[in-house]
């Protein structure tokens, strides 16, 4: 040996260290590609492949004579991909797509977990000009890319908005639930309306397209794709010329307006007043607009229709009148003499006529809507049997229709009052029942449901968004007789027809209308609305049906503070009426030829 | 080869990747500097070092002052047509010279002496080094120069001291315990230093890299077949790391062939030293071979992720020109001694 006599020694340590490295590089490598290798092969087929969901079409909501309510389109977003961003230029980018930088940069940077290799969106709903900007500028930001979602145009702006619903991006709930997992993440969805509750039809099935992308999410090559399945069209009872008219005839006031078919129980129109434009959901809403819709004092997110309850004020008389004769407490010849009021121990019930109807009948009672009548009729039948009637009708319960979250109504009676308010049940609460005042609250689509039911003569029918295929099986019929519903009918026919009639206002000369009106009291006191301001006057109501002879359209319209409901409500009622009687008979004409 | 599958482009029908045919003119180099290495008696290696040794100095100097940068570092030297990196060339004349000095001492090395060397021989070039900045080869040739002079043999007091500079690498081993942390106690603790931490940067190489080895599992994904390289998922791909590109193509069993190749190699290059005719030949075979072992340990545990990520390259495997040349002209070296073990030929 030449070196030193330890050396050789100290060669072959060496050579024991050196093997035992190597022997802590294979352990490790047998670590990775052995025990953990078929995790890391996953992880590196996530990194190449991504499965990217296609939204399919939706299906075109359609009104009842097949006139598109919706029109798909494209929604345009900008994204980049997550890898790769050392080097970015924020502030560059910030000035490109008109952003605040820290808000740019906080989304950059705080991107989920979870998500390392899915592309981060960063500005939405971008215009064509916008795109062309950002176009133009890609080779300085090699890893944006510009995509295209599906989202909805509302061709109608804010009309039948309560109806139709709109389209927005799913939030965190609806992010975890199994129901929305085939959706592609940050796809619109049904949030309102027609769209929510039928969202599953609409919606069809997303396609998938797993593509081979590299580092920068680039596309690379197209290694599968499944075809999205367009959704189903749905074809609404809505008659959008209808529920256009009646939400003009409104103006500037707020209320709503419920339309059925009383031989289906199809909704023909839906109004609640004041609207907003579903466009804005649908092209990703900016949170001003969001807060200038939620805090709008007029309310214009609520559907009225559904989520507000009134007392129903005389059109309430029709219950009341049906159970009367029903029950046999009068006769159609029962006569009651009104001098404008009656006396109840130390308090006086008024009617709305100071001087007195004079001795009238049902009949007549109805036409002038005489008060004192039905204060009379509520006394000689009492408040549970009033109840059980209105019930009978579908008032005080949820009409199940999921489209919004509804308020039940209210119709009180003995039971409840004790229950609830732990107090007997006062005859003077009686007669304000009776007018449909006091505790009695309905909704606008409970009085058109009502209205349906006294127009068909008995027959319940499940309310329908959707138009229906063939004729429905009525739910059930309610054991009240015909004679009954004519002599009611005819009355309501009078209150538009003849003289002296509150509703005069509805008259047409196109078609017999019957109705009912009625004016809800806002403040107790009964005062001239005219001189009152508008948040202390009355709420108008008119409940109709039309024809007389075989009704096809029920409706109800309430006006929040109108006034007198002959002079506010019933003029929309018969606007209303009429473009549909036209629209009818234009159809029949089509059909007969 | 390796070099063709981590630079081919992703798609079939693009263009031949330059870096291979680059690579491949310097691997002709590389074997005709071999060849010339093995041609004359390696004593004249002794003889020329302090020149050779000069000359690496100067060509060091020269990167300071007009090098070229790559990578955010300054280790080019552009000489018209090839640019090459200095540090690659240098390493060579310094164990030559190391080599060299520490045969010419006698007996055990004493504290003085050692302290001498180490400023006479390491202390400039490394410092040179680490103003690159190449920190990895500074690394590299302090190990070198501590492994030799333990070789050598140390005095008590002397090899005290090689005993403190090595406690000053504790970090290195830190690292490797690192390691051993679960993830979320890693991020709590690279949270608590360094909020700052890009997850795109340093960790996004390493995990790419565990990500590429680990899907090779047991046989590979073949040649050609990987992804991770040519999706630019991996960064560095062709350099640094380029274990991860053949690990993910050849998997376990490839690994193991490739380890045990590097490790024959590194084991005949002790064998050589021992077999040395004197003792200049046996430190510098033992040297190179403690170069080789360093380097591919460092590179292969940094693409594991046992190692913290320092730029250097894997011996013969790396794209690299002058560090081809420098390792083929090392092994020319190592076959020069074998061949000429015996004195009495000469």
């Amino acid at each position: 040996m030449s070196i030193n006599g330890n050396s050789s020694e100290k060669v072959l340590i060496s050579a024991y260290l050196i093997i035992a490295l190597f022997f802590i590089l294979t352990i490790r490598i047998w670590q990775l590609q052995i025990l953990q290798g078929s995790e890391y092969r996953k992880l590196s087929e996530e990194n190449r492949l991504r499965i990217v969901r296609v939204a399919a079409p939706r299906g075109i909501i359609f009104d009842r004579n097949g006139i598109p309510l919706v029109k798909n389109t494209p929604y345009y977003f900008v994204s980049i991909s997550p890898q790769n961003l050392d080097g970015l230029d924020i502030s560059a980018l910030a000035e490109l797509l008109k952003m605040d930088k820290d808000v740019l940069s906080e989304k950059v940077k705080n991107r989920p977990q979870q998500n390392l290799y899915e592309p981060i969106r960063l500005k939405e709903g971008l215009s064509t000009k916008e795109i062309a900007l950002i176009e133009a500028r890609r080779s300085d930001f090699p890893s944006l890319a510009v995509d295209v979602d599906v989202s909805r145009d509302y061709l109608f702006g804010s009309t039948g908005a309560h109806l139709i619903g709109y389209l927005g991006k799913p939030n965190e709930f609806q992010y975890s639930s199994p129901d929305f997992r085939d959706v592609p993440s940050n796809a619109f969805i049904g949030q309102w309306g027609v769209e929510k509750l039928y969202d599953r039809q609409l919606r069809g099935t997303s396609g998938e397209r797993i593509i081979e992308m590299d580092a920068l999410g680039r596309e690379l090559r197209l290694i599968k794709e499944k075809s999205p399945v367009r959704g189903d069209d749905v074809k609404l009872a809505m008659d959008i010329k209808l529920q256009k008219e009646a939400e003009e005839s409104f103006g500037e006031k707020t209320g709503a307006l419920v339309a059925m078919k009383p031989d289906t129980g199809e909704i023909l129109a839906m109004v609640s007043k004041p609207s907003f434009d579903p466009n804005l959901f649908a092209r990703g809403i900016k949170y001003r607009q969001w807060e200038e819709l939620n805090q709008n004092k007029k309310l214009p997110l609520l559907n009225r229709s559904l989520q507000s309850q009134y007392p129903p004020g005389s059109t309430f008389k029709i219950i009341t009148a049906i159970a009367a004769i029903e029950e046999g407490a009068i006769d159609v010849n029962t006569k009651v003499t009104c001098t404008g009021e009656i006396v109840y121990g130390k308090w006086h019930f008024g009617c709305w006529q100071k001087h007195g109807h004079g001795t009238l009948s049902l009949h007549r009672a109805l036409v002038e809507s005489c008060d004192v009548y039905f204060y009379d009729l509520g006394k000689r039948l009492g408040i549970d049997k009033i109840a059980s009637y209105a019930r009978m009708f579908g008032l005080g319960k949820e009409t199940g229709l999921r489209i919004a979250k509804e308020r039940s109504g209210m119709v009180p009676d003995t039971k409840w009052k004790q229950e609830k308010r732990k107090q007997p049940w006062y005859l003077g609460e009686t007669f304000n029942a009776s007018i449909g005042q006091g505790y009695v609250a309905t909704t606008p689509f409970q009085m058109a449901q009502m209205m349906s039911i006294v127009a068909n003569g008995g027959y319940i029918y499940s309310p329908s968004l959707l138009m229906a295929d063939n004729k429905p099986a009525p739910l059930t019929k309610l054991n009240i007789r015909q004679e009954t519903f004519d002599e009611v009918k005819k009355a309501l026919s009078g209150v538009v027809n003849e003289n002296g009639g509150t509703g005069w206002a509805a008259k047409s000369s196109m078609v017999n209308i019957c109705g009912k009106t009625g004016t809800a009291q806002v403040v107790g006191m009964k005062r001239d609305s005219k001189y009152l301001p508008e948040m202390f006057r009355d709420h108008a109501w008119f409940v109709a049906f039309a024809p007389y002879e075989a009704p096809e359209i029920a409706l109800s319209v309430m006006m929040e503070h109108g006034g007198h409901g002959g002079a506010a409500a019933a003029p929309i009622a018969k606007r209303a009426i009429e473009v549909y009687m036209k629209g009818q008979r234009l159809e029949n004409r089509q059909t007969t030829h | 080869m390796t070099i063709y599958s981590a630079t081919r482009p992703p798609l079939p029908n693009g263009t031949m990747p330059s870096y291979y045919i680059r690579q491949l003119y310097w691997a002709i180099m590389s074997i005709l500097a071999l060849l010339l290495m093995i041609s004359f008696d390696y004593i004249w290696l002794k003889r020329a070092s302090y020149v050779l040794y000069g000359l690496g100095m100067f060509l060091l100097l020269l990167v300071l002052l007009l090098g070229k940068t790559g990578m955010g570092a300054q280790r080019w030297l552009n000489l018209g047509v090839i640019s090459f990196q200095p540090s690659e060339v240098f390493k060579l004349f310094y164990i030559i010279t190391i080599s060299r000095y520490l045969s010419e001492m006698q007996g055990k090395i004493g504290l003085a002496s050692l302290l001498k060397t180490f400023f006479l021989l390491a202390f400039v070039p490394i410092i040179m080094l680490i103003k690159q900045p190449d920190l990895g080869t500074a690394i590299i040739l302090l190990l070198v120069f501590l492994s030799l002079v333990i070789m050598k043999g140390l005095q008590r007091k002397a090899a005290a001291l090689v005993v403190l500079i090595s406690l000053v690498s504790v970090p290195f081993l830190g690292n490797i315990l690192w390691e051993g942390l679960k993830d979320y106690q890693k991020n709590r603790l690279v949270a608590f230093l360094e909020p700052e931490t890009d997850p795109s940067g340093i960790g996004y190489h390493i995990n790419q890299s565990k990500v590429a080895i680990g899907s090779g599992q047991v046989i590979g994904k073949g040649y050609l077949k990987g992804t991770q390289g040519p999706f630019r998922f991996l960064p560095e791909k062709h350099t640094d790391f380029i274990f991860a590109v053949f690990g993910e193509e050849w998997g376990f069993a490839g690994n193991v062939i490739l380890l045990f190749l590097y490790l024959s190699l590194i084991l005949r290059g002790l064998d050589t030293a021992s077999k040395a005719k004197d003792e200049f030949g046996s430190l510098l075979a033992l040297g190179i071979s403690f170069m080789f072992t360093i380097y591919f340990f460092v590179n292969v545990g940094m693409t594991l992720g046992i190692m913290p990520v320092v730029g250097v390259p894997l011996p013969f495997m790396s794209y690299g020109g002058t560090s081809l040349l420098a390792n083929f002209v090392a092994a020319g070296i190592l076959i020069n001694i074998r061949t000429r073990r015996f004195t009495l030929f000469y």
